[in-house]
């Protein structure tokens, strides 16, 4: 067997792997959201079907694939059917790029499907790609709610993508390089970047929630608003497809923040004292950060209320692109002039800046903004609503 | 390339199945879009619906602004070889971008109502 076959071989079983265990992650992701979402709320989950609840999942997808797939007559018919499958094709390819280990420790191949210089980059731009699922899906259904849907979420992620890209230049310009594996073994030398680019994961953190469309920023199927934005005309496969790529987002960045602050596949160092080589344990490190940040997924949703369209937006580009930028900025100055001092005053300029920016939430309902409306004669602006604002 | 092959190979297939598989007994009813139980009124692809300019000025904004991360980017790597010069470049970049940032703040482009 020559040596591409064998290479292109071991690629495709690798991302057939990787995306079954995508989509396994993601039905089991249903099931414990709705037993942890039921514990949070002093109830029981779903608890009949098999022990546990654990074929649930099954269950559920049994039923979307044998459901009526219905189309709306006004809707366009080749665009309706494209949509779901681009904004799954997205999200699953997006994973690829993740190294879930050092190069060849993966029973001597690479833990990574594909591996790309400029991987920061090239994910950045994948999980853009999934825009165009939604707004695509919401456009081509011929109906009034989807389409408000599609471009409520279309703006609100392209909005929250400039704070995803600014947010991560310090860390960049930290470490030298976009690809992935540089930046873990960056921190394996000189810790967590979560210590020195706190206000720079602090606004990441927020850019993903909003990005992959979870509570409090979840505008786009506010079912309560909206009936169910852009998913509104969708049945069967379609809707799960939808649903898929959305939780599948949801682990792709939990994985990337995990990469980026969180040391990525290797284990805290001051475990080694208590059993040697723990650190070095690189898939089940990867794995447990990333339930830890799906597990914060679940319970913000189970918080914090929705924002407002209007509040999303001014949070959006006036509280997190400013500060992206500040951080950037901050980063360089720091990089140009204060190099000498070591990485521990950048940790408390960032950690400076983080209370900043929990200080100026709060007041983000009103933040720079002008009180709109026409005067009366009196020059009193009309009254609002109690509580309304 | 692969990857991206096996992603969409899942959900076309995922589609082809369900489209196999589900009951088709479609009426009009039932294929008519869904507003709230009345009668949907015009509505559809390409009918003129009309939307609010923010959407429009939103995205203008992105453009502007993720052209700017993505001079960004290649500094940001390049960074600790450039020091300090590239500092007082990149804060002249980040000035310039600023001054429209507070004109279109100015303007009431980021006002929603």
């Amino acid at each position: 067997m020559p040596d591409w076959l064998a290479e292109l071989l071991i690629t495709l079983v690798k991302g057939v792997l990787v995306a079954l265990a995508l989509l396994t992650t993601f039905a089991y992701m249903t099931l414990i959201e709705r037993r942890l979402l039921a514990r949070m709320q002093i109830r029981y989950g779903p608890n009949r079907v098999g022990p546990g609840g654990l074929l649930q999942p099954l269950a559920d997808a049994v039923k979307s694939i044998f459901k009526e797939d219905l189309r709306v007559t006004l809707a366009d018919k080749l665009v309706y059917t494209l949509a779901p499958i681009v904004a799954i094709g997205m999200a699953l390819t997006a994973f690829g790029g993740i190294p879930a280990g050092p190069a060849g420790s993966l029973f001597g191949e690479d833990p990574w499907v594909y591996h790309l210089d400029a991987g920061i980059l090239a994910l950045l731009a994948l999980t853009s790609m999934g825009v165009y699922g939604i707004f695509l899906g919401g456009w081509a259904s011929g109906s009034k709610y989807p389409i408000l849907g599609g471009l409520r979420s279309s703006a609100q992620m392209i909005s929250y993508e400039l704070g995803m890209g600014l947010s991560i230049l310090g860390l960049l310009m930290l470490v030298g390089s976009t690809s992935f594996i540089s930046i873990v073994e960056w921190q394996a030398q000189n810790g967590w970047l979560l210590l020195f680019q706190s206000l720079g994961f602090a606004l990441f953190i927020v850019s993903s929630f909003a990005e992959v469309n979870r509570t409090p920023f979840d505008l786009p199927e506010a079912e309560q608003e909206l009936v169910a934005g852009y998913l509104t005309e969708y049945s069967a496969i379609k809707w799960a497809l939808f649903q898929m790529a959305e939780y599948v987002n949801m682990i792709t960045a939990s994985a990337i923040m995990a990469t980026l602050f969180f040391g990525g596949y290797r284990g805290p160092v001051f475990l080694e004292g208590l059993i040697p080589g723990i650190s070095g344990w690189p898939i089940v490190w990867l794995v447990a950060k990333i339930a830890f940040f799906l597990f914060l997924f679940i319970w913000v949703r189970a918080t914090l209320p929705r924002f407002r369209y209007d509040q999303l937006m001014r949070f959006g580009w006036k509280l997190l692109l400013p500060l992206a930028l500040a951080n950037t900025v901050m980063t360089a100055a720091y990089l140009a002039y204060g190099r000498g001092l070591g990485l521990w005053p950048l940790g408390l300029l960032s950690l400076a800046g983080l209370l900043l920016l929990l200080a100026l939430s709060d007041r983000v309902r009103v933040l720079w903004n002008k009180p709109t409306g026409v005067r009366d004669a009196e020059g009193n602006l009309p009254a609002r609503p109690v509580g309304g604002d | 390339m692969i990857m991206l092959v096996i992603a969409l190979g899942i959900g076309i297939l995922a589609v082809l199945v369900s489209a196999l598989l589900g009951p088709k007994k479609a009426t009009r009813a039932k294929l008519m879009a869904y507003e709230s139980g009345n009668d949907p009124e015009h509505g559809g692809v390409g009918t003129g619906q009309r939307f609010p300019v923010h959407f429009y000025l939103v995205a203008m904004l992105f453009i502007v602004f993720d052209i700017e991360t993505a001079f960004f980017f290649p500094l940001a790597v390049a960074y600790q070889k450039l020091v300090p010069f590239a500092f007082w470049e990149a804060l002249t970049f980040v000035g310039l971008l600023l001054v429209g940032y507070y004109y279109i703040l100015k303007k009431g482009v980021l006002e929603w109502t």
